[in-house]
């Protein structure tokens, strides 16, 4: 079985469902001859042609609004926003209309669009490129939100988005495109869409997180003697609250790990979750490890922004001493 | 050094039928006696329900309502180039292409009575109408581009307003319809205002249809008050598109003769004058001193066509005020293809809350 990255990952499920589906179609900015600034949709191009490997005019609105009309005559398209932060053009198109169409035309049109973006931090990349976009979207009835932080998982959850038959946002985890090489199986496959996974399993304290802090964290808690079990979310929206409160059941303790800002982070959706589902089962109040509700800063002082190891620990110990 | 003009551009103006009923008989669009009486039947119902609707939400049997009345000719010669496959991108002052395109007026009554349900349309293209301004244009484009790269020979029209053209949206519609070649018509119905603001403040440009030129694609100002124009220019820009040669852009030059929806009051910001000049230049007026002169129009037929209308639109309110309320579930269950847990959830919680 071949090992792959991330970025390998994402190109072998563009890769399966550009030759399998003649509807799908990848748009965006360099995806086409330059195979995206990440290499994502590298040899595409050559492979399916300029047909469906669509280098569009520069303008994330412009994708997204023509990527909606193409969705709901038909196509399959793969819209890439070049790094998250760019999406915020393009927030009016997906609230106002990618999210709504079915439920204004009353079933009669879909939008099976999947929208696709590197986001997070811990690159050393310039402003506006690392930018924790998940609960924006989140917020939204109608769309769907989906990160892997697995080369497994990103080709599985990501052909489960191609097919879904409504609009997903589909967040890549920047930091550990290539951070992580795992054996990815050559035939087709898909990872579902709304269900987490329980990353290891564990007795004393449950550990939430999701994207490219999945990796650190799992790091982090390696320091620690106690049982944790690990959730990674996967998707954002629909959040998959079983699996979540059933294994806060078994532990009574919780600590959910996101690097975008505190305030309205996922973090607090999952916590208000579980204080509605197993409140009575808690043994110690939930913490939060997450970035600071600040402009994500520039290389110097990222490292101080995101979650690390000290501060993950640190909120392990605190609720495990209560 | 040199300094010399590369290219110069020009902007088409179309007019056939004028203010006093008379065409231009070299320009006059290939339209069969019996195809000019429907139009002019289409015209007087589009009129006669607006005027009913409006009144209706008078008397509190409707929700807000949006006016297009002095945009018939606009909105009729644009809707009746298209063929029941072409794609209709609605705004939503497009009651009356709606109307056109065979949307039931009981069903415009249901949404402004407040029950989505109006929105749906069944075999015919039409998408839902557009509430944001301008956001609809790009979905036409790609709408269009989905037509093309799937070989049909099918067209994409959109509407909007000249306030729309200020808006990021059209310039990107307009941007990747010419990038793309993509067989798509946009129509700019440039009614003067966008609610109280007037055309002037909207661009410094002395046309909108010469915003096409900056986009390589085709670009044409039409009288908008003159059906015959209207439906030529539109006829011309479809069969164009359909043809594979790409997009238009149509601006139609008209008056909105009302306010801009029912909670507006246009006399703070116009005048009685210039309303009665437009009134003038109306498209029902010239449309009938054409067909009288024409010997297609005589007082009868006139007041039958009226009557009919008048009959037409009360069955479809008396349709509109019989229908059921819609079910609580609908506002959950087409959020997605299939209710997620979370909804499933929330929709148990409604259900015991109405009890």
């Amino acid at each position: 079985m071949p090992k792959m990255n991330i970025v390998e990952a994402v190109r072998a499920a563009l890769r399966n469902e550009l030759k399998k589906d003649k509807r799908v179609m990848v748009m965006g900015e360099d995806v086409g001859k330059n195979g995206g600034v990440f290499r994502c949709t590298d040899g595409l191009y050559n492979e399916f042609g300029s047909e469906r490997l669509i280098d569009t005019p520069l303008s994330e609105p412009g994708i997204v609004s023509t990527a909606i009309g193409l969705a709901v005559n038909g196509m399959r398209p793969v819209a890439e926003i070049q790094f998250s932060g760019f999406i915020y053009g393009a927030f009016d198109q997906l609230v106002s209309h990618a999210a709504k169409i079915r439920s204004r035309s009353r079933g009669r049109y879909s939008c099976p669009l999947v929208v696709r973006a590197p986001f997070g931090g811990g690159i050393r990349a310039l402003e506006l490129h690392c930018e924790s976009v998940e609960t924006f979207f989140a917020h939204v009835p109608g769309l769907k939100v989906v990160i892997p932080s697995h080369p497994y998982d990103a080709k599985g959850l990501l052909i489960s988005a191609i097919r879904d038959p409504d609009p997903v946002i589909f967040l890549e985890p920047m930091r550990v495109y290539r951070a992580i090489k795992e054996d990815v199986p050559d035939k087709e496959y898909t990872v579902p869409i709304g269900k987490a996974e329980i990353e290891q399993e564990g007795s004393d304290l449950t550990v939430i997180s999701y994207g490219a802090m999945l990796k650190y964290t799992k790091e982090a808690l390696e320091k620690s003697d106690y049982s944790i079990e690990i959730i990674d979310v996967r998707t954002i929206s629909p959040l998959d609250t079983e699996t979540i409160i059933k294994s806060v059941e078994k532990t009574g303790r919780c600590v959910i790990v996101n690097e975008a800002p505190k305030t309205c982070g996922f973090a607090a959706e999952i916590i208000a979750r579980i204080n509605e589902k197993a409140f009575f089962n808690l043994e110690a109040p939930i913490e939060r490890v997450t970035g600071y509700d600040c402009a994500f800063p520039l290389a110097k002082l990222e490292n101080y922004y995101l979650p690390d190891e000290k501060r993950i620990l640190k909120a392990v110990n605190k609720v495990m001493s209560q | 050094m040199v300094k010399k003009v590369i290219e110069k551009f020009e902007v088409e103006y179309l007019q056939v039928l004028d203010e006093n009923g008379k065409v231009d008989e070299k320009l006059m669009p290939d339209l069969s006696k019996k195809q000019i009486k429907e139009l002019y039947e289409l015209m007087i119902l589009m009129r006669t329900f607006d005027d009913k609707a409006f009144s209706l939400q008078r008397q509190g049997r409707i929700g807000t309502y949006i006016q297009f009345k002095g945009q018939e000719a606009s909105q009729l010669g644009t809707a009746y180039a298209l063929t029941d496959k072409d794609w209709m991108f609605p705004m939503y002052r497009s009651g009356g292409a709606l109307i056109v395109r065979k949307h039931p007026m009981h069903m415009l009554l249901q949404y402004d009575g407040g029950d989505m349900w109006g929105l749906r349309t069944e075999k015919i293209n039409n998408f839902p109408i557009a509430i944001p301004v301008g956001t609809q244009t790009p979905h036409a484009v790609g709408c269009a581009w989905a037509s093309k790269l799937k070989n049909e020979k099918v067209v994409s029209l959109v509407y909007t307003g000249e306030g729309g053209t200020s808006r990021g949206d059209f310039h990107d519609a307009l941007n990747f319809a010419g990038v793309n070649k993509v067989p798509c018509v946009i129509v700019v119905e440039n009614n003067q205002y966008a609610i109280s603001v007037p055309r002037k403040k909207q661009t410094a440009a002395e046309t909108f249809a010469q915003k096409a030129i900056a986009y390589g694609i085709k670009g044409i100002q039409v009288d908008g008050n003159d059906i015959f124009a209207v439906y030529k220019a539109a006829k011309e820009a479809v069969d164009y598109a359909r043809k594979g040669n790409g997009p238009t852009l149509i601006e139609n030059v008209t008056y909105r003769l009302g306010d801009h929806s029912t909670s507006d009051d246009a006399k703070k910001y116009r005048s009685d004058k210039e309303v009665q000049e437009w009134m003038k230049k109306g498209p029902i007026i010239r449309f009938e001193k054409y067909m009288r002169a024409n010997k297609l129009l005589d007082d009868k037929y006139k007041k039958e066509v009226a009557k009919k209308a008048k009959e037409k639109v009360e069955k479809e309110i008396k349709i509109y005020e019989n229908l059921k309320n819609p079910d609580v579930e609908d506002m959950m269950k087409y959020t997605y293809e299939e209710m997620t847990d979370n909804l499933k959830e929330q929709f148990e919680e409604l259900k015991n809350n109405i009890q």
